[in-house]
C-alpha cells in the first residue's frame, strides 16, 4: 500500500457516493441503539427501496448529542434530525432536499459551532465497519507517510512537537513516553491501548471505538513503528460489547487491507493487535494493573518504578496510551505536530472530548479546544441546567477528581487549571449538578465507588476508604460530630500520601474538593442535622429549616 | 517442557469444547486464564468451582490463583444467575439522575438485595459501574437490552412481563 | 560494566552510607543500623510494597517512597523518621487494628506478634477509628495448623513463601478491597483431602500475627522462625 493506492480507494468510495443524491446517516451508537435506531435504519432502507430513491442509508457511530437521539444526519445538507422514530422514515425520505418536518429539526447552533472536531472528525459520518470509508476521509495516510517517508525517531519528534499529552487522566507528555520506549533496548516491545474506561460518567473511549475504530488501530500502528514494537493489545471493558464487536471487525478489515500483519506497506515493519477483555475492575485503568490483567492475573497495581516503558508486559518495554490519545495520532502525522500545537492553550494542546452529562440540557459528547472556559462548555455548548434549577457544581475527573463550584466557572479547561481548582482532567467525564444534589452525598457516592473498586493490596486504600465511607455515611445520616469531620480530614491525608497507586492517592479528592467549596453543607449536616438539597435522610432529628 | 495434555473435559456438554477451543487458541498459555474464564461465563452464564478447576488444571495455573482471579473481577459470577437479569447502572450520571431510588424500589419489589437472585430463580438484580450510556441516564439493562431515561413504571412493567413468562 | 564496582553513596538520616546499585533503601538502612518499620517485607521473599509502613521521604521529592522496593540512587538524601511519617505509620496501624478482630489478650500470638510489637514501637496508644468487627471464620480443618482470618492483615507473606520458596502455590488472595481473604486452593478447607498443601509449615513460620499458627501451641511457647528464608535462598543459589 502506498499513498497512490490509498487515493485510488478513496476515489472509488467517492465515486460510489456520487451515485446517490443524498446520504442519510443513522446513528448506531449505544445511546441511539437503546432507542431502536437499528429499526429506524431498517425502515429507512425499506422506504428508499420502495421509492427507488437514489439515497444511501448508512450506519454510523455516535453523533454526540445523545439527549436528542435517535439522530439522523442528512448529507449533503448537513441537516441533523432529532428524536427520529420508525414512524418518521417515510417523512424523512420524502423531505430530502426540502425543509424537514419541524419536530425533527435539530438546529442547536450554539451546541455545534463552538466545537472543534479532531478525534471525532469521522464520528457519525462513516460506517465504522467499512475501512474504505475511513480511507476516503484521509485514513491511514498518517501511517503510510510514517512508514514510507519517516524514520521512527522523526515520528516521535512529530508527536513531541505536537505537545500531545495523555488523555487518560494524568496528562503525561505522549512524545516523552514514546521516546522512552523507543530508546529502551529490547528485541520485544509492546504497545497497549487502554480502553478500560472505568470512570463512571465517561464514555468518550467507548464512542470512539464504536464510531471510528480504524483511527485507534492506525494510531497504535504508528506508535508501534515509532517505538519498535510488533505486537499490540487493546484492553476493552467487557461492558462495551458493541465497541468490542466493531473493533474485532475493524481489525479483520485492517489485516485484509494490509495495515496489520507482516511487511506493512511493503516495508519490513510487522505489527498485529489482539483484543483483551476487561472483566469489571476500575483499578485496571492503572497501567501496571492493566498489564497484570493482560497477563491473566489479578489486576493489582505494583510499585513504579520500574515504569512500563522500561519493564511492562511480561517484563518488556511497553507503551501504554489510552484510546483518545491514540485517536489523536493519525491527524498529527497527517498534518504535522505544529498544526496540532496551534490548537489549545499553554501546556494543554489540541482538543479534548468530554462526556457532558447530569443536570444539563444537551447531554452527550463534545469536543472542544483545550483552554476553553468551563462556562462556555456548560452554559454554551451544554445549554445550561434544565427545568429552571440553578447550577451548583460540575464534577470532572471521576472518582479521582473534584467538584468545581459556580464561582470558578470562568476557569479555562486545561490539565493545570483543573488541578489548581482541586479537580483534574481525568478521562473527560463532566457531570453537572444542580441544587438538588447534596455535595456530601456526592462525596459519599465517590467514596463508595473507590471502596468497592479498591484492589485491596495496600492498607491505606483498602481499609482507609472503608473508614472514610463510614464517616461520610455518618455525616449524611446526621450522626456525626465535629471530631468525625477532623478524623475524616486526617484520614484523607494518609490515604492520599500513603496509598500505593493512583486510585488510593486520589480517592480523597472528591471529599477534599467538596470540603473546600461546600464546607457549609458538611456543617449543616453535622451541626443542624439538615440536608439543604433534601437528598440525605437524617436518622437524628435536628433543627428544621 | 513436556507436551501439554489437557485434562479430560468435565462432561460431554458441547460447551466445554468451546472453552477448550479458547485455551487452544492461546496455546494453553497461563495468561489465557481471564480470556478462558470469559468464555466459560458466556457459555454457562457463571463460573462454578468445577469449571475453574478444569481451566486452572488445563492452563497449569495454581487453583488458588485461578480462584483469586475469578473473584477479583466483578464481571465473573460464581453463582448461577436468575432466568432474567436486571442491571441497574450506578455510574455518576445515573446517580445524579436518581438511580439510587430506582434500585431501592427494585430491591423492595423483588424482596432481594442488589447482587442477589429471587428465591424462585426468576430474576437477578445486578448493578453495573457505568455502561457508558450516560447521555441517556438513568440507564438499566434488562436481559442485556439497554433502556435509557428509564422510569419506575417501565421497570415495573418489565418485571410484570417476566413474572408471566 | 561491573555492578560490584559501581558503588553509590547516599545519605540516610544525615548519615553517609554506601550501597550496591541493586540494593534497596531498606537493605542499606538496616545494614547501617537504621530501623525502618515493615510488615509485608520479609528477607528472602519478593517485596510487594503493600503495607506502606516503610514509606520514607526523599529530599526534593514531595511524594513518599516505600523503602523496601525503592532502589538507591547516587546522592539521594533519605529521611526515615519525621512527624509526617510517624503520623501515617500510626494511622496505618490503626486501620489494621480496626479492620478485623485483633484482640491481643485472647490471641495465640500475644507477646509474639509483629503487629503488636510495631504498635508499641511506634507509640500507638489507642485507636480512634471504630472497629469494623467483621464476622470471619476460623479454618481448623488442617491436622497441624489453624488459619484464623480474624487476625489476618493480608500481608501475603504466606502466599509468597508458598509460591516462591515451597513452590506449591497453595495460598492466594481472593476477592478485592475490604473483601480480600487469603485462601487455600478453591477457597476449600486447608485440611481437605484433596488439598495441595505439602504440610511444610513455612506459611505458619512467616505469618507476622496470630492468623496462621500451629495447633496446641500459643505464641510464647512457640515463637516463629522466619529466618530460614535467606538461608534457603542462599543454598538454592549455591546449587
Amino acid at each position: 500500500m502506498n499513498l497512490e493506492e490509498l487515493q485510488q480507494i478513496a476515489a472509488s468510495v467517492h465515486a460510489d457516493n456520487e451515485q446517490f443524491d443524498f446520504e442519510v446517516n443513522v446513528c448506531q451508537g449505544t445511546g441511539c441503539l437503546s432507542q431502536h435506531s437499528d429499526q429506524i435504519m431498517a425502515q429507512l432502507i425499506k422506504v428508499v427501496a420502495e421509492k427507488g430513491a437514489k439515497v444511501h442509508v448508512r450506519k454510523t457511530g455516535c453523533m454526540g448529542l445523545c439527549a436528542a437521539g435517535p439522530l439522523v444526519l442528512v448529507e449533503p445538507e448537513n441537516q441533523l434530525l432529532q428524536h427520529v422514530g420508525v414512524q418518521h422514515a417515510e417523512s424523512v425520505i420524502t423531505h430530502l432536499g426540502k425543509e424537514p418536518e419541524k419536530e425533527l429539526q435539530c438546529n442547536l447552533r450554539e451546541h455545534f459551532d463552538q466545537q472543534v472536531h479532531v478525534v471525532l472528525e469521522n464520528s457519525g459520518r462513516i460506517d465504522p465497519e467499512r475501512i474504505d470509508e475511513y480511507i476516503a476521509r484521509d485514513g491511514y495516510e498518517g501511517l503510510v507517510k510514517a512508514l514510507t517517508e519517516m524514520r521512527p525517531v522523526d515520528v516521535v519528534q512529530q508527536i513531541t512537537e505536537s505537545g500531545l499529552r495523555g488523555r487518560g487522566g494524568g496528562g503525561y507528555p505522549t512524545g516523552l513516553k514514546w521516546g522512552m520506549v523507543a530508546k529502551a533496548v529490547s528485541e520485544t516491545k509492546y504497545v497497549i491501548c487502554n480502553g478500560d474506561e472505568g470512570d463512571p460518567g465517561a464514555f468518550m473511549d467507548r464512542s470512539v471505538l464504536e464510531s471510528d475504530p480504524q483511527r485507534v488501530i492506525e494510531g497504535m500502528a504508528i506508535a508501534a513503528y515509532a517505538v519498535g514494537a510488533s505486537k499490540g493489545y487493546v484492553y476493552v471493558r467487557a461492558e462495551y460489547p458493541l465497541a468490542v464487536s466493531r473493533l474485532t471487525a475493524s481489525l479483520r478489515e485492517a489485516r485484509r487491507r494490509g495495515f496489520l500483519g507482516n511487511n506493512i506497506c511493503g516495508t519490513p515493519f510487522n505489527f498485529d493487535i489482539e483484543i483483551r477483555l476487561g472483566a469489571g475492575a476500575f483499578v485496571c485503568g492503572e497501567e501496571t494493573a492493566l498489564i497484570a490483567s493482560i497477563e491473566g492475573q489479578r489486576g493489582t497495581p505494583r510499585v513504579r518504578p520500574p515504569y512500563p516503558a522500561a519493564s511492562g508486559l511480561w517484563g518488556k518495554p511497553t507503551l501504554i496510551n489510552n484510546v483518545e490519545t491514540f485517536a489523536n495520532v493519525p491527524p498529527i502525522l497527517r498534518k504535522g505536530g505544529a498544526w496540532f500545537a496551534a490548537i489549545g492553550k499553554g501546556k494543554s494542546k489540541g482538543t479534548k472530548v468530554f462526556a457532558l452529562t447530569g443536570k444539563i440540557k444537551n447531554t452527550g459528547l463534545v469536543e472542544v479546544p483545550m483552554g476553553m472556559k468551563l462556562r462556555d462548555i456548560v452554559e454554551g455548548i451544554g445549554g445550561g441546567v434544565p427545568d429552571g434549577r440553578t447550577f451548583k457544581a460540575v464534577q470532572t475527573g471521576g472518582p479521582s477528581g473534584g467538584c468545581i463550584p459556580a464561582e470558578l466557572l470562568d476557569i479555562e479547561v486545561s490539565y493545570e487549571s483543573l488541578v489548581q481548582a482541586g479537580s483534574m482532567m481525568g478521562s473527560g467525564g463532566m457531570i453537572v449538578m444542580d441544587d438538588t444534589s447534596c455535595m456530601v452525598n456526592v462525596a459519599k457516592f465517590f467514596m463508595e465507588f473507590c471502596m468497592t473498586e479498591s484492589c485491596g493490596k495496600c492498607i491505606p486504600c483498602r481499609a482507609g476508604t472503608v473508614q472514610m465511607h463510614e464517616l461520610l455515611s455518618k455525616i449524611c445520616e446526621g450522626r456525626a460530630s465535629m471530631d468525625d469531620l477532623d478524623l475524616l480530614i486526617d484520614l484523607c491525608g494518609t490515604v492520599k500520601e500513603a496509598s500505593l497507586c493512583g486510585l488510593g492517592q486520589t480517592a480523597p479528592n472528591p471529599v477534599l474538593s467538596t470540603l473546600r467549596y461546600f464546607k457549609q453543607e458538611y456543617m449543616d449536616h453535622i451541626q443542624n442535622k439538615r440536608c439543604s438539597a433534601g437528598v440525605c435522610t437524617m436518622t437524628h432529628e435536628g433543627v428544621t429549616a | 517442557m513436556p507436551p501439554i495434555t489437557p485434562p479430560a473435559l468435565p462432561s460431554d456438554d458441547k460447551r466445554w469444547k468451546i472453552v477448550s477451543g479458547t485455551m487452544r487458541r492461546h496455546g494453553f498459555a497461563r495468561s489465557a486464564l481471564i480470556e478462558t474464564l470469559h468464555t466459560v461465563q458466556s457459555s454457562f452464564g457463571y463460573l462454578d468451582k468445577n469449571a475453574i478447576q478444569f481451566v486452572a488444571r488445563s492452563l497449569h495455573v495454581p487453583l488458588s490463583q485461578a480462584y483469586g482471579v475469578a473473584t477479583f473481577y466483578h464481571h465473573f459470577s460464581l453463582v448461577q444467575p436468575g432466568k432474567h437479569t436486571i442491571t441497574v447502572c450506578t455510574g455518576t450520571a445515573c446517580y445524579i439522575k436518581g438511580t439510587e431510588k430506582l434500585l431501592g424500589e427494585l430491591e423492595q419489589k423483588l424482596h432481594i438485595k442488589q447482587g442477589e437472585t429471587t428465591p424462585d430463580g426468576n430474576v437477578s438484580l445486578m448493578t453495573a459501574r457505568c455502561v457508558g450510556a450516560c447521555g441517556r441516564a438513568p440507564v438499566t439493562l434488562a436481559d442485556g437490552e439497554l433502556f435509557g431515561q428509564v422510569t419506575s413504571e417501565q421497570l415495573q412493567s418489565e418485571l410484570e412481563r417476566w413474572a408471566i413468562q | 560494566m561491573s555492578a560490584a564496582t559501581d558503588i553509590k553513596t547516599l545519605v540516610i538520616n544525615g548519615q553517609d552510607v554506601s550501597a550496591r546499585p541493586d540494593q534497596t533503601i531498606l537493605d542499606v538502612a538496616r545494614e547501617n543500623g537504621i530501623n525502618i518499620p515493615t510488615l509485608c517485607h520479609l528477607d528472602g521473599l519478593t517485596d510487594v510494597g503493600a503495607c506502606r509502613l516503610c514509606l520514607i521521604e526523599v529530599k526534593g521529592q514531595n511524594k513518599l517512597f516505600p523503602a523496601c522496593v525503592t532502589r538507591v540512587e547516587e546522592g539521594m538524601e533519605v529521611t526515615t523518621e519525621s512527624e509526617r511519617l510517624a503520623k501515617h505509620r500510626r494511622t496505618i496501624l490503626e486501620l489494621l487494628f480496626a479492620e478485623r478482630n485483633h484482640i491481643c489478650a485472647v490471641c495465640v500470638a500475644n507477646g509474639n506478634c509483629e503487629l503488636q510489637s510495631l504498635s508499641q514501637e511506634l507509640g500507638l496508644t489507642h485507636v480512634r477509628l471504630p472497629y469494623r468487627n467483621p464476622e470471619l471464620n476460623v479454618d481448623a480443618s488442617h491436622e497441624r495448623f489453624t488459619c484464623d482470618h480474624n487476625r489476618c492483615i493480608l500481608c501475603t507473606r504466606c502466599v509468597r513463601v508458598c509460591a516462591e520458596i515451597e513452590g506449591a502455590h497453595v495460598w492466594d488472595v481472593m476477592g478485592r478491597g475490604a473483601d480480600c481473604k487469603v485462601i487455600t486452593d478453591l477457597e476449600t478447607p486447608w485440611g481437605d483431602k484433596n488439598s495441595s498443601c505439602t504440610k511444610c509449615g513455612k506459611c505458619v513460620q512467616v505469618c507476622p500475627t496470630g492468623a496462621l499458627y500451629e495447633k496446641g501451641k500459643v505464641g510464647i511457647e512457640k515463637p516463629k522462625h522466619p529466618e530460614f528464608l535467606p538461608y534457603l535462598n542462599l543454598m538454592r543459589e549455591a546449587q
